[in-house]
Order: C-alpha cells, then sequence, then structure tokens
C-alpha cells in the first residue's frame, strides 16, 4: 500500500498517511493521462531532432564545413 | 552571506514507497531553505519516457505557481514554462520539471539529484526559488534543467510537498532540509 510521508519539523516525527480508495482511484486516471501527454510530448521533440538532423544533411549537401552549419544553428 | 547550514531534517523512503514527502511545521527562523534530495520513481510507464514529472506544493497552496525551465537532453536545448500538474496523489502540485526524475524503466539503483534553493521564505513578498536536477544514467538521452521558480503568494511557507505525476517514490529516495542563517 503506497503511503504519503508527513515529516513534522517541529517534533521530529515522520509519519506515513496511507491513501484513501479514492486517491488511489484517482491516481490510475491521472496516470493515464499523464501517459497520453507525455507520449505526445516525446512525439513532438523527436520530429524536431529529426527537423534539425535533416537541415544539416541538407546544408551539407550544399557545400557548407560542419563549423558553418553550427554556426547557423546555434 | 550565508554562512551556516542546519539540518532541519532528512526523510528516507521506506520498502513500500510513497506517493507524496511532505516537509510541515517548518520553523520560521532562518533566512533561507535548501532541500536536497536523491529521488526515483517506481513508475514502469513506457509511455512516459524513462522519468516522471515531479511536482511541488507550499502550505498546502494548488494555485500560483509558474516557473521557467531551461532543459538539455543531449541531443535538444529547450526552453519551457511550467504552471501545474495534476500529481498522482493529491490533485493539483505546481509542476517543477519538463522533464523529470529517473524511473524504473531508467536502470537499476539510478537515482535523479535535486536542489532547491528558497530564499526570504518568510518574507511577506512572492516566493521566488530556484532548483536544478540531474537525471542520471549513461544512457544517449538524459535531462537536466535549471529552473527559476515563482509562487506568488506573500504567505510564510511553513510546509513544503513533493509528489509525482506517476508513480511513488522508490524505497531509498532522500531529502534533506536544511535552514540557512545570514548571520
Amino acid at each position: 500500500m503506497a503511503t504519503k510521508l508527513v515529516v513534522d519539523c517541529s517534533t521530529g516525527v515522520t509519519t506515513e498517511v496511507e491513501l484513501t480508495d479514492e486517491e488511489l482511484a484517482q491516481r490510475e486516471v491521472d496516470a493515464q493521462a499523464w501517459a497520453e501527454q507525455q507520449a505526445e510530448r516525446e512525439a513532438q521533440e523527436a520530429a524536431k531532432a529529426e527537423a534539425k538532423a535533416s537541415a544539416e544533411a541538407k546544408l551539407e549537401a550544399l557545400g557548407l564545413t560542419a563549423d558553418e552549419i553550427s554556426a547557423l544553428l546555434s | 552571506m550565508a554562512n551556516t547550514y542546519t539540518l532541519i531534517q532528512s526523510v528516507t523512503v521506506g520498502s513500500g514507497g510513497a506517493a507524496s514527502i511532505e516537509f510541515g511545521s517548518i520553523p520560521q527562523t532562518y533566512t533561507d531553505l535548501v532541500l536536497v534530495g536523491s529521488l526515483r520513481s517506481t513508475s514502469t510507464s513506457s509511455n512516459t519516457g524513462e522519468y516522471d514529472a515531479f511536482g511541488y506544493r507550499f502550505n498546502s497552496s494548488t494555485s500560483g505557481y509558474t516557473t521557467r525551465n531551461l532543459q538539455g537532453n543531449g541531443s535538444v536545448a529547450s526552453s519551457s514554462t511550467q504552471t501545474t500538474m495534476t500529481a498522482s496523489v493529491g490533485g493539483t502540485y505546481g509542476r517543477i520539471s519538463n522533464a523529470g526524475i529517473n524511473n524504473s524503466l531508467s536502470g537499476t539503483s539510478i537515482f535523479t539529484s535535486i536542489n532547491l534553493y528558497i530564499p526570504n521564505y518568510v518574507g511577506s513578498i512572492n516566493k521566488s526559488w530556484s532548483l536544478e536536477y540531474v537525471e542520471e544514467g549513461n544512457a544517449t538521452t538524459r535531462y537536466s534543467e535549471i529552473i527559476a521558480g515563482l509562487w506568488s503568494n506573500t504567505t510564510a511557507i511553513s510546509s513544503i510537498a513533493f509528489a509525482l505525476v506517476t508513480g511513488n517514490f522508490a524505497q531509498y529516495s532522500s531529502a534533506s532540509l536544511y535552514g540557512i542563517k545570514n548571520s
């Protein structure tokens, strides 16, 4: 059973509080929503990296040096 | 210039994991607060990558949180603005990270290092803070971020809580809260 850790700084006592059934049910729903959101974000990052690599390849084909490409893309 | 660090409290997560970690009844006698953490998530969802976003609350508040994040992952540098997230327990937290801390897909026993600095936490001003973290590991893609945060609330900070967007803090995750005095 997952718990919440609560540290009382005035006493130094740490208490483990068990999650309620409602909290457990809600976290399942939230986890799925997060997974979907994260997959979308990672796809966007991958597309950005792919576009950058494609641009570098095209610039190289035009005869630019690696330093010149780096200067353009930085 | 700060000249003293005093450990207020430290906590280590036990074998059952912890959905959230909260420091309450924080003494109001210091100038600044520092929280040092070594954190890992139990999440195994491949859809989230090898990390999970994490969030925070001051005084159990669910509003007033914004951050500006600078992030690198080994190939792409980017920036973002974060506000809130729905944590795996407890509802709305201020979102700290764009990426996040190591989870169970990122290798055995690998923890993320975080360092949070909160100056003037008892002042009657909005609370600014900074945090840096490194998602550890030897893989090609690993995230690090430096973050400037703001809690738009003038109340003195008396509690700090952390939670993940999914999963629990894994066993052996730890957090230590320090107070700093300027005299």
